[in-house]
């Protein structure tokens, strides 16, 4: 008796939740929080409040992984909907702030409205190519990219690159999956390739600065080149294995900025060297197989391309991160997943995992 | 278990390609990955001596260097805030392994007094460890080189070259200037919310009051960089490049420092406030609130004793009062009342009233100061003599709302939005103000009866000494109405570009251009033959003027002898002001609390003010009072 009822109480409790996925999230997390201690124990320790933020995402996470997709798709239209509106209003009349207009006051706080799009992109797309599944037209392909397009262009516009990146890609990813033809990829890219000079001369200065300093970091020491500097000698001088847990004199003798949040990763590596870059690397990529696994066995086209979509995010957010502190992509602000400090973030991709999960364990109820 | 289901060709068809795309996918990342994991093995195995060599032995590191902070310049270029360089000795408590030892030796070096030790205490208390803090400030050229002499026997102890804030003119203005201080946890909040964190990484001071804090990011300027080469233990070996910093910009006031002194003076010890206004531009000539404090005393740390005699007196001096304390206006009002009754077309100036010293409503008995009354009453005649009765009578004529309505686009109970933070509203009594302001039905009633004494400025009516000046110079610029402002113009330091502060006005208010000149000739006749005729007896020029007595506490009933009465609970002074008649360049208002009737303290004052603004007479000392034995009011 005692044992059914604890049997079904733990089904309550895991019954949704994916084992995988959780032990290798928890895995980075578990990296992550000490690097956040090293990089914050000498002013103002980030550990706590990241532990509180973790709590919040897993319990969002559980919450999300009880839902069954087609309830997800219900929040597909308003979330889209909402989302866009807010989006314009930030146009209209956000605060701006350092020449970016990306927040909309409240009064008592502010909100950064690109976040939302974040989840609601995928889900607004993931949802359009369900409901013309069967008779998917090229035209339909041509929506869903007008649909992607507005967003993007509020968000790039704000101007915040590296969001609408993150945005972009994740849009993108659920038309790749839906099947856009490959045609139409290389004759995009062929397009971008020639439209590279165009697009240059509508950069901000900012931004055409960020990719200047990309190819020659000395241009700007005291600026973004700076940061690119830094992190490199971190990385760098890691070596192998590291000079250690707390021993990164890049770190504390504070070379490196943001080192808590976007720049994090140069602190892991330098303390921890080639061998804890590689560790880190495959457990994003099993993260990531974890997520393509489950979205191939899932039941809809919704949720496949839903869960497709989530998962390259996750890549998309670990290599841009990697890659910028590492010195091969330009610097956008990009968080490193279930690394960086940061409490939106973090609920954001807990979410995301939250959705693989709902997708995985109501797989095979959906038909019955 | 595993459901298989029988779909559409289509169905298996869209499933076969999504799977393809995924294994596209999963070697795209595999690629990605497989790339970074290149980079990586580039910069840590193959450039490793590289960047090692980089970070150990050829570490650069950016020191800010903080910007001078704009200087503060009254109208006439008089210096009210400047900078001076001086050398501090600065402790940094995570460096140092016993910081009493450390102090105690120091100490041998050069002189550290017990306030020194104190304030590194207090400092302590309230900032993080790695911050450098100053344990002596203002060392001599001497202790500066006996230091650095035996520099290598105190690891995380500097002499560093700070810049000091002073007010050469100590206490004066020091209300609208506001001080400096360390910059603590909520100004890091604000620094940040403006998104200036990487601009204050140099500095340590912040304004926290006045135009000090009101004008923080012009004044702030940009921070420079130095770029050092240090060795391991982080000692700078030899500089590499200097980006200078860019000094802040200065503020040229609006605001006449010698008058301002003159105008302190004349309070003497009396508490009160005092704000004289340019008529044309809202530009504010003298901003009082006496007592006030000596801002130098906050520039390196405010000592607690210091703290403690200023936060701790019954006096206040931190309050500023001039835009802070809300006090009945009084007789002040009557004016903007008979105005209101002009334009409303309530009265005419001719018509008269028969005023039998009181006026009952509803069986209460609302007495006029004039025992047995004032007799026939024009407008006139009302507000020279300061009759009482004729306010009951109009203000029950008008009723309250119509009072409100006019009373409010002059600014009265609003914030007058003046470059200084602090400003309370006032209070405009309305019935809807009464129905927000209390909470239970009955309270939120408004009674006829409650009208009558805001017609001769008392009752829930309460105004800023800011306010009444701003409605008072509104009169006098014939209803145009500017904000009131301290800053005429910011100096840009880069290009010496001057930028006006407040250039526009506020609004125009569309009164009779007749009804105007009743009104100021009624108040020239208070200076001529009124109740301000003791006090601007012998002027050299035509002003107007209005006394004012605010009741502190209400006699129920009973007789008001000054006399009698402790010095707390004594009426306050009130004199509003304009001069010269025909073209106004002053408009002012002054307040002394507890000063008893506003003919015998307040208007003395006025007259020193107006003498000095308009003739450049220096006033001998402190403002008499002069006698009014039995002066209406």
């Amino acid at each position: 008796m005692f044992q059914e009822l604890l049997q079904r109480f733990r089904v309550r409790l895991v019954g949704h939740i994916d084992g995988p996925l959780l032990v290798i999230a928890l895995a980075i997390m578990a990296f992550g929080l000490a690097t956040i201690h090293s990089a914050t124990y000498d002013a103002n320790n980030r550990v706590f409040s990241q532990v509180v933020n973790m709590l919040i995402g897993l319990t969002v996470m559980w919450g999300v992984a009880q839902l069954p997709p087609q309830k997800l798709m219900r929040f597909a239209i308003p979330l889209y909907v909402i989302g866009v509106i807010l989006l314009v209003m930030v146009f209209l009349f956000g605060v701006k702030i350092n020449g970016a207009r990306r927040w909309l006051s409240l009064g008592f706080t502010r909100i950064q409205p690109s976040e939302i799009l974040k989840i609601a992109m995928p889900l607004m797309l993931a949802w359009y190519f369900h409901k013309y599944e069967t008779v998917l037209k090229f035209r339909h392909y041509a929506i869903a990219g007008l649909l992607l397009i507005v967003p993007f262009a509020l968000i790039a516009k704000q101007p915040d690159l590296g969001t609408a990146i993150l945005v972009g890609a994740a849009g993108f990813y659920v038309i790749f999956f839906a099947g856009l033809p490959w045609k139409v990829i290389f004759g995009m890219i062929a397009a971008g390739a020639t439209a590279a000079p165009f697009v240059w001369t509508m950069l901000h200065g900012y931004q055409r600065k960020r990719i200047l300093t990309l190819i020659d970091p000395t241009t700007d020491p005291l600026g973004s080149g700076y940061h690119i500097i830094q992190s490199t000698i971190a990385i760098g001088s890691g070596g192998s294995f590291g000079k250690g847990w707390l021993e990164g004199t890049q770190t504390h003798l504070e070379f490196i900025p943001e080192r808590h949040t976007d720049f994090i990763f140069a602190v892991f590596s330098e303390e921890r060297g080639l061998l804890g870059n590689s560790i880190l690397v495959f457990l994003y990529l099993m993260l990531i197989a974890r997520g393509l696994m489950i979205t191939s066995n899932a039941s809809t086209l919704f949720a496949r391309v839903l869960g497709g979509s989530i998962t390259l995010s996750f890549f998309t957010y670990a290599f841009v991160n990697m890659g910028m502190v590492s010195g091969i992509l330009p610097v956008v602000g990009v968080p490193l997943p279930f690394m960086s400090y940061g409490g939106t973030a973090l609920v954001t991709l807990f979410l995301g995992l939250g959705i693989l999960m709902s997708i995985h364990s109501h797989r095979m109820l959906v038909k019955q | 278990m595993r459901i298989r289901y029988t779909a559409p060709s289509t169905q298996d068809n869209e499933l076969d390609r999504f799977r393809s795309r995924v294994m596209v996918a999963a070697g795209a990342v595999v690629l990605a990955f497989a790339l970074l994991i290149g980079r990586f093995v580039f910069l840590q195995i193959i450039q490793h001596d590289y960047y090692i060599t980089r970070a150990e032995d050829n570490r650069i590191s950016l020191v800010p260097i903080a910007p001078n902070r704009g200087v503060i310049l009254d109208r006439n270029g008089t210096v009210m805030a400047r900078n001076y360089s001086a050398f501090t000795l600065e402790i940094t408590p995570s460096k140092v392994e016993n910081l009493d030892v450390t102090i105690e030796n120091l100490g041998k070096l050069v002189e550290i007094l017990p306030k020194d030790r104190r304030r590194f205490r207090k400092l302590l208390e309230e900032s993080k460890s790695f911050e450098s803090l100053p344990i002596r400030t203002r060392l001599n050229d001497e202790e500066v080189a006996r230091f650095a002499a035996n520099r290598y026997l105190f690891p995380g102890v500097e002499v560093k070259a700070r810049l000091f804030r002073q007010y050469p003119l100590g206490a004066v203005a020091s209300h609208a200037l506001g001080y400096i201080n360390r910059i603590n946890k909520t100004d890091v909040d604000t620094i940040e919310q403006n998104e200036q964190l990487a601009n204050y990484k140099g500095t340590d001071h912040i304004g926290k009051t006045g135009l000090e804090q009101k004008y923080e990011f012009q004044l702030h300027g940009e921070t420079g960089y130095e770029e050092v080469e240090t060795d391991s233990g982080g000692h700078a070996i030899r500089s590499l490049s200097r980006t200078a910093p860019v000094s802040g910009n200065d503020l040229t006031l609006t605001l006449d420092a010698k008058l301002q002194e003159i105008t302190e003076k004349a309070f003497g010890d009396r508490r009160g406030a005092l704000v004289a206004i340019e008529p044309s531009t809202g530009g504010i000539l003298a901003l009082v609130s006496t007592p006030s404090f000596d801002p130098n005393l906050f520039v390196d740390g405010i000592r607690t004793e210091d703290w403690d005699l200023l936060n701790n007196s019954p006096d206040r001096p931190m309050v500023n009062r001039a835009l802070n304390g809300a006090y009945p206006p009084g007789s002040t009002f009557k004016p903007f009342m008979a105005l209101a009754a002009l334009e409303l077309g309530k009265r005419t100036p001719q018509q008269t009233i028969s005023d039998p010293g009181s006026f009952t409503l509803g069986g209460h008995v609302f007495r006029d100061d004039k025992k047995g009354g004032h007799g026939l009453v024009d407008m006139y005649k009302s507000i020279v003599q300061s009759c009482d009765t004729y306010y009951y009578m109009l203000a029950n004529d008008m009723g309250i709302d119509n009072i409100s309505r006019f009373m409010g686009p002059l600014g009265l109970g609003s914030k007058t939005g003046v470059d200084i933070e602090g400003e309370s509203e006032g209070v405009l009594p309305s019935q809807e103000w009464k129905k927000r302001r209390f909470k239970r039905p009955e309270q939120q009633k408004w009674f006829a009866g409650e009208t009558i004494s805001i017609g001769i400025g008392q009752g829930y009516n309460a105004y800023t000494p800011i306010q009444l000046a701003q409605a008072m110079a509104a009169l006098a610029n014939n209803g145009v109405l500017f904000r009131p402002h301290l800053v005429r113009h910011i100096t840009n330091s880069k290009t010496g570009e001057k930028t006006l502060v407040e250039p526009e006005p506020l609004r125009r208010l569309p009164w009779k251009q007749q009804n105007i000149d009743t009104i100021k000739n009624a108040m020239i006749g208070v200076n001529k033959e009124g109740t301000g005729a003791r006090a601007f007896a012998g002027a050299e020029y035509v002003s107007g003027g209005k006394t004012g007595t605010a009741q502190v506490f209400s006699l129920k009933g009973a007789d008001y002898k000054a006399g009698k009465l402790k010095q707390e609970l004594r009426d306050h002074a009130l004199f509003i002001a304009f001069a010269p008649a025909e073209n106004p360049k002053i408009a002012l208002a002054v307040l002394v609390e507890n000063g008893g009737f506003g003919a015998q303290s307040a208007a003395p004052i006025a007259r020193m003010v107006i003498d000095y603004y308009l003739l450049g007479k220096l006033p001998k000392g402190p403002a008499e009072e002069v006698d009014t034995p039995d002066e209406e009011d």
